[in-house]
């Protein structure tokens, strides 16, 4: 690992470890459904008991997500969001936090077009953590994965059902940070199915890994999280956080409800993580 | 296949996927372990006389291939300068190229033990070959459409559906073909065991371009052979329109070392290419970012969201093309311009005309490329048209354009 790799992410996990229960990570769509709602959203996610924050880049064609993050990602884009604005929100959120580890995730094309060297510039001093990158499998990793590395940013995968043994000791590779599960094949925002596939798949991770493992895709209500969390480092929830938002919505613009909405679900999903390993 | 020469541009693309800086496997990783065994599928595939007989056999007696290469001597004789010719691709079963591609692919499918096959299409030539393939050998079939497209294109829907094909209107977006390929991607990351997913033309992640541009190359191989017969040597200039660009690359990849042909690729110049978001020429209005799969031209804005586009023509209507074409374009070898819709709708009017043929309304945009190239050639000197689809489908379309009720 390089030795300026940021150590927020290595600390958050190994915290929660020593309070015996998982990590809870949340997603949230960069902008959605306007820059200041967002980033007041943002800024309350760690009093409201998320420990890691995944920050959505809206893209045009969210390939890999739901219709929920797909329309995130449109109002956010229809009230002129842009990647520069997502670091701008990680940059002012740094000011009131400095232990809460931001992922940014998305796909690939707006940050090509930003520039990679440029990006990861702006995002290591912006207070980025991670990134998280869809459409970049093992097999592109010399586009953005390797100079992240390098740049001390990390290059959190997806794993999934599909990836067999030998894939899996590929794939691992070049991640840091931590591994997010993907729960099922499909897009986000699916039904979970099946809590102890998941928890295989888990350990068959873990046994090829140190890496805390996350596990994302399905999870929506605190059970859910308690459920999962009892085999996972990590819960990852997004779409549930998204349908909350937008369920406040007034003719797709915020609410006074909208940011209570999406905290008041992080705290009911906080408890859950909290009931998992107890 | 005779054997290349170190420079050659038919060499592509390399082992992960590459035509030069373009192409390449920019997929979740969910669908990642699927198209590592869709290349090794097809790989062993080629190398199966078995396969390779059994999709002659269907070319041959299912399509009805060769297609003729028609002397189209009218019009020539209306330009007044290089005979044309026409690739007549439209005479083929389901009336397009397209068959050329499903074919090949859906007997890989049944190979591979898929029995439920995806695809997307825009004009709907691309689902309704697919939905033919799918009712002669019997699998299901999902078809990803626009909404936009399922309007525009309502002879085509119907079609699909006699054929057994469930269409699935896709709404998000512009309703146009970037909108279905997200959906139809969406499904085959939901589906991933049963399901095969038949791209229709020559873009997406490796080995897509490779595989649905061998599968066109026919196109070219049979006009080699066909215009020495015809006029002995080789045709001087070859045109076809590009969307995605499965005629058009099928019909150029059997000739790109023979550097005394010319090629022409006409892009769909829609309102005018100095009108934002008014067309979909990609190469002459776009820059080079990654969308479903690949790194190629792409018509988007300044902060890589991507842009949909407009042309009349459903099946061009896409913000990218397939990455060989980057590449061509970039090293100079095939010259890439845009065709408003204004100049498609008078190809097509004088084709009719004059040909007694109606092209379909992409292949019109090709002509409207011949039309203005060979009034500048000499007599003795031939131009190749791949004549790509037949019109039938965008009579509506062209009502509508020139003001007819119907």
């Amino acid at each position: 690992m390089a030795s300026n790799m940021t150590i927020r992410i290595a600390q958050k996990f190994a915290q929660c470890a020593a309070q015996n229960r998982p990590a809870l990570v949340t997603f949230i769509t960069a902008g959605d459904p306007d820059l200041k709602t967002s980033q007041e959203i943002l800024d309350g996610l760690p009093a409201a008991g998320a420990d890691l924050i995944e920050l959505g880049m809206p893209f045009s064609d969210p390939m890999a997500d739901g219709v929920a993050i797909q329309l995130g990602g449109q109002r956010a884009l229809a009230d002129g969001h842009t990647l520069a604005k997502t670091l701008g929100m990680v940059k002012k959120f740094r000011t009131g936090d400095e232990s809460t580890p931001i992922i940014l995730m998305g796909y690939y094309n707006p940050i090509y077009i930003y520039g990679v060297e440029k990006f990861l510039t702006d995002a290591k001093s912006a207070g980025v953590d991670g990134l998280i990158i869809v459409d970049l499998p093992t097999e592109e990793d010399a586009e953005l994965c390797l100079p992240a590395l390098e740049k001390g940013l990390n290059f959190i995968r997806l794993t999934t059902p599909t990836t067999d043994q030998k894939r899996l000791k590929q794939v691992l590779v070049n991640t840091s940070g931590f591994v997010y599960y993907v729960s099922m094949t499909g897009v986000t925002g699916a039904a979970l199915s099946n809590h102890d596939a998941v928890g295989k798949a888990v350990s068959e991770i873990k046994a090829r890994t140190d890496l805390p493992v996350a596990v994302g895709f399905g999870i929506k209500t605190a059970k859910d999280a308690e459920l999962i969390g009892r085999h996972a480092d990590g819960v990852v929830v997004g779409t549930a956080l998204v349908n909350a938002l937008a369920a406040t919505l007034n003719e797709g613009k915020a609410s006074e409800k909208t940011v209570t909405a999406v905290h008041d679900l992080v705290k009911s999903l906080a408890a859950g993580v909290r009931q998992a390993k107890s | 296949m005779s054997k290349l020469h170190a420079n050659s541009l038919r060499s592509g693309p390399t082992d992960e996927g590459r035509f030069g800086m373009f192409g390449g496997r920019f997929v979740a990783e969910t669908l990642m372990p699927l198209i590592v065994d869709l290349e090794k599928s097809y790989r062993e595939a080629k190398a199966d006389p078995q396969y390779i007989h059994q999709l002659g056999e269907l070319n041959k007696h299912y399509t009805g291939r060769p297609s003729p290469l028609y002397f189209a001597e009218r019009m020539s004789e209306h330009l007044g300068g290089a005979k044309v010719y026409f690739k007549r691709e439209e005479l083929n079963h389901t009336g397009s190229h397209k068959l050329n591609n499903c074919l090949g692919q859906i007997l890989l499918a049944m190979r591979m033990g898929k029995t439920r096959i995806i695809a997307e299409t825009g004009a709907g030539q691309h689902g309704v070959a697919t939905a033919t393939v799918c009712a002669r050998f019997g699998l299901p079939c999902v078809v990803y459409m626009g909404e936009t497209d399922v309007k525009r294109q309502a002879p085509n829907v119907f079609r699909m559906k006699l054929l057994g094909a469930e269409i699935v209107p896709v709404s998000v977006g512009a309703g146009t073909l970037k909108d279905a390929m997200n959906e139809a991607l969406r499904d085959w990351v939901a589906n991933v065991d049963d399901t095969y997913y038949l791209i229709g033309t020559a873009a997406g992640p490796h080995p897509y371009p490779e595989m649905v541009r061998d599968f066109q190359s026919i196109i070219g191989k049979e006009l080699r052979e066909q215009f020495e017969e015809a006029e002995g040597g080789l045709p001087d200039a070859l045109v076809a329109c590009i969307g995605g660009g499965s005629n058009a690359i099928g019909l150029f990849h059997e000739f790109l070392d023979d550097e005394q042909v010319k090629m022409y690729g006409a892009e769909a110049g829609g309102y005018g290419i100095d009108k934002e978001n008014g067309h979909a020429a990609s190469m002459t209005g776009g820059r080079p970012g990654i969308l479903h799969g690949n790194r190629t031209y792409l018509l988007q804005d300044e902060h890589g969201q991507i842009l949909e586009g407009h042309s009349i023509s459903a099946g061009l209507d896409y913000p990218g093309v397939g990455p060989e074409h980057s590449y061509l374009k970039d090293v100079g070898r095939v010259n890439y311009s845009p065709i408003t819709d204004d100049e498609a709708i008078e190809a097509f009017q004088l084709c009719a005309r004059l040909e007694g043929i109606l092209p379909a309304l992409e292949s019109a945009h090709g002509l409207a490329q011949v039309m203005k190239l060979a009034p500048t050639m000499e007599k003795s000197q031939s131009i190749v048209l791949c004549l790509s689809g037949r019109g039938d489908k965008d009579v509506e379309t062209i009502g509508a354009h020139l003001g007819e009720k119907f």
